[in-house]
């Protein structure tokens, strides 16, 4: 059973999907920058012993500030959420990059980034305190990304260029 | 496209049988089993030759160029398919290389940064220890207390040495449900039991009395439960108090022009004495307090209680680690910018005549004055009970690089000012500023204060090699021109454009800040304060402290000697103001010339 889910996970379309050599080699590169980010915004929150998502939560707007405050307000949810946020983005970018379990990796991507993106949404008359290195009107670079990783779920290369391809490839059914 | 495909797979099993031949050739002369081997692979070969894609051919050569074909035999047609398996399925894997060398080379080089930085400035990452041990267990004697004056400030004091009003618990819960990061109910909760007992209330004002008396009843505190408090007797005369059996020592929250006869007062009745600042109100009634407290050798804490704040404790160590290089001037401000900030406090609903015992307040003003509610509850508005600005506010900012630099008493001020905003009938300003000299020191000390402003300007030490900010955290950030970073920042290792290094109280180390958004979090206490670090009253550690002293002996940390320099240096700059002049002291006839 846990076979067939990660086999649907990683496989669907079962189909091994045919690309032009340079339709293949964009979205491989696409998957491996998506992964290097995740890779090091993980790698860089677990390296700093005080970073806590506290900050980014208590920044919160919306319908979810007051989800973002409870989890603030408890040690133990923040611990949690800090703990899943840190390792989440490393495996994540591990996943992308080595095309191991792409395609669970890129729907857990498209789900961190869409907390990201929802707890602090660039709305016309919400602002924030946090630091931004660009302007935003609705549309930022969660979302983009977001969306890049989306392409990528719906165009798989993992089973092409990738662990998966020594993962699942030779049980896939003739 | 398809046709050339074709033409290839069409082309590609004629050149094979070819190789085959030789490969036959070759090994034919080997045993008779191997043989057999081999011949069953070409049949096996050229069964799949009719299947082969382009890309596994490719492999197929890649194998035969390295004799791989010879030497596993009996499995290629798996070897065959895992080999290009393989390098497309590890395709992307060396990615990962210039991932941990960038990484690596990055880290290294804020690691050597952070060191570099740290040795250079000799101070140690451990945050100064002054969260004292929470001993759970409680003090064994038990200290009773008496309060003289239970306004505003009283009430705070009380509260923070363990007896809060029930109001205020009510408000707290209530305040909790609505937020949930409001912990100020946790927080006082959480605090140390003092093992004291609130046994003696004065206040001029019943209604502030009875708020005493119910707070001293109220078993909703740290180390509460028992519900069996016996509560505060009402003084209605403070000299009872101080001369009651059933009280050690003694908290003085009252107007300034109180403290000094109240303070001899006790003392000179055998209790311990925590008065509010300013220590006094006029220069002569300073040296009095000061002999009394020496005479009678009794514990005196005055409430500077800015003195247990880490911040200005690791302030202290970095300004003796001569980390700023010579500091020439320090800039301190108070900006308030509403009628609360600037003592127009709430005229309570029952004051009157006949609940306020205007003759015990008035007592020691030089003045007397008609019953005024305005000056029964605004009274920092008036000479005649305090000294204004000076001494409210600019004495805690004094107190503050009194503690940091050890500077004593100036050698000169020159104080200006006006009522500029709040011209409500006050005699003090409201906008104040005053020019302290220490030519001993090379050093000059600002003070400039507004009540109708509200713009932040830091404590700031401004040293030839680096400047400080000191808050509730601490940033300290190196100058341009400084001789002594000038290789550091020549090479990089120092950027003046961020801070040298921050510190957090509640974070267990010092930081060097690395990037824009860090030094952003650091400056905003975002990034630790929630996290870990315990949250404690800094008065309530004031008080602690007192109570340790009068327990185990030992000297408060804003003694009589503290208190004596503040009260000095906060009235010379008042006499400077209200005369017009530059106020001088003169320290071997300890006199204001």
């Amino acid at each position: 059973m846990l076979k067939k889910t990660l086999f649907f996970l990683a496989l669907c379309p079962t189909q091994l999907p045919k690309y032009t050599t340079t339709q293949l080699t964009s979205l491989v590169v696409l998957r491996i920058l998506i992964g290097w980010h995740f890779l090091y915004e993980g790698i860089v929150k677990v390296l700093n012993p005080y970073w806590s998502s506290a900050a980014f939560l208590l920044e919160t707007k919306g319908i979810f500030s007051g989800l973002a405050t409870s989890i603030v307000a408890s040690p133990a949810a923040l611990g949690i959420i800090d703990f899943l946020n840190m390792w989440g983005l490393i495996v994540i970018g591990l996943g992308l990059i080595a095309g191991c379990l792409t395609r669970i990796a890129s729907i857990s991507g498209i789900a961190l980034l869409f907390f990201y993106y929802v707890f602090n949404p660039p709305l016309i008359g919400y602002t924030y305190s946090t630091p931004v290195e660009g302007s935003y009107l609705i549309v930022n670079k969660n979302l983009i990304e977001m969306c890049a990783l989306f392409v990528l779920t719906i165009f798989p290369t993992g089973t092409t260029v990738g662990l998966d391809r020594l993962i699942f490839l030779k049980k896939k059914p003739e | 496209m398809n046709q050339k495909k074709n033409k290839k797979s069409s082309d590609k099993p004629g050149k094979k049988s070819a190789k085959k031949k030789k490969l036959t050739g070759k090994i034919s002369k080997k045993p008779a089993k191997k043989e057999k081997l081999i011949d069953k692979i070409s049949k096996k070969l050229a069964k799949k030759e009719e299947q082969i894609s382009l890309g596994k051919e490719k492999t197929f050569k890649i194998e035969k160029a390295n004799g791989m074909a010879d030497e596993k035999p009996t499995k290629k047609e798996d070897v065959n398919l895992e080999r290009r398996d393989i390098l497309k399925g590890l395709a992307t894997i060396p990615v990962f290389g210039p991932f941990l060398y960038a990484f690596l080379k990055k880290k290294l080089s804020d690691d050597f940064k952070r060191k570099e930085i740290l040795a250079e400035l000799g101070i140690s990452k451990k945050a100064p220890a002054v969260l004292p041990k929470t001993d759970l267990k409680k003090p064994r004697e038990l200290i009773r207390l008496g309060i003289i004056g239970f306004g505003g400030r009283g009430e705070a004091l009380v509260h923070a040495a363990g007896f809060a009003h029930p109001d205020w618990i009510e408000r707290k819960k209530k305040q909790a449900k609505d937020n949930k990061l409001n912990k100020g109910l946790e927080t006082f909760l959480a605090q140390e039991d003092l093992n004291i007992a609130l046994t003696g209330v004065c206040d001029v004002f019943d209604v502030r009395a009875e708020r005493g008396i119910a707070a001293s009843k109220n078993d909703i505190r740290p180390g509460g439960g028992s519900g069996l408090l016996k509560g505060a007797r009402r003084y209605i005369n403070y000299q009872d108090l101080i001369q009651s059996n059933d009280v050690d020592a003694v908290i003085i929250a009252t107007p300034d022009h109180w403290h000094a006869q109240m303070t001899i007062d006790a003392v000179n009745a055998g209790k311990h004495v925590y008065c509010e600042k300013c220590m006094t109100r006029t220069i002569d009634e300073t040296f009095k307090i000061t002999e009394a407290v020496k005479n009678t050798g009794r514990v005196f804490q005055l409430g500077h209680q800015g003195r247990q704040q880490d911040s200005y404790i690791k302030a202290k160590q970095i300004a003796e680690k001569n980390i700023l290089g010579k500091i020439t001037l320090v800039e301190t401000t108070t900006n308030r910018n509403s009628p609360d900030g600037a003592w127009v406090h709430e005229i309570h609903d029952e004051g009157s005549p006949e609940t306020i015992d205007w003759e015990q307040f008035q007592g020691a003003a030089p003045n007397k004055a008609p019953f005024s509610l305005e000056r029964f509850f605004r009274w920092p508005c008036w000479f005649d009970y305090g000294t204004g600005l000076s001494g409210n506010l600019l004495s805690h900012e004094y107190d503050a690089v009194n503690q940091i630099l050890e500077l004593g008493i100036p050698k000169s001020v020159v104080a200006s000012g006006g009522i500029y905003f709040f011209q409500d009938g006050r005699d003090v300003p409201d906008v104040f500023q005053a020019v302290y000299e220490y030519p001993d020191r090379d050093l000059t000390f600002i003070y400039s204060a507004t009540l109708a402003s509200g713009r932040k300007r830091g404590k700031i030490f401004m040293g030839h090699d680096a400047s400080m900010e000191v808050g509730s955290s601490l940033t300290v950030t190196a100058d341009w021109e400084s001789t002594r970073y000038k290789e550091k920042i020549m090479n990089n290792i120092i950027n003046t454009s961020l801070p040298l290094f921050t510190y957090q109280p509640g974070l267990k180390d010092i930081d060097t800040v690395t990037s824009a958004t860090e030094r952003y979090f650091a400056t905003r206490g975002l990034m630790y304060t929630l996290r870990g670090g315990r949250r404690v009253n800094t008065t309530h550690l004031h008080i602690k402290e007192w109570l340790d002293c009068i327990r185990n002996g030992g000297q408060t940390s804003c003694n009589i000697d503290r208190g004596f320099e503040e009260a000095i240096t906060c009235h010379m700059a008042t006499i400077s103001y209200l005369e017009g002049r530059k106020v001088e002291w003169d320290p071997l006839d300890k006199k204001i010339v």
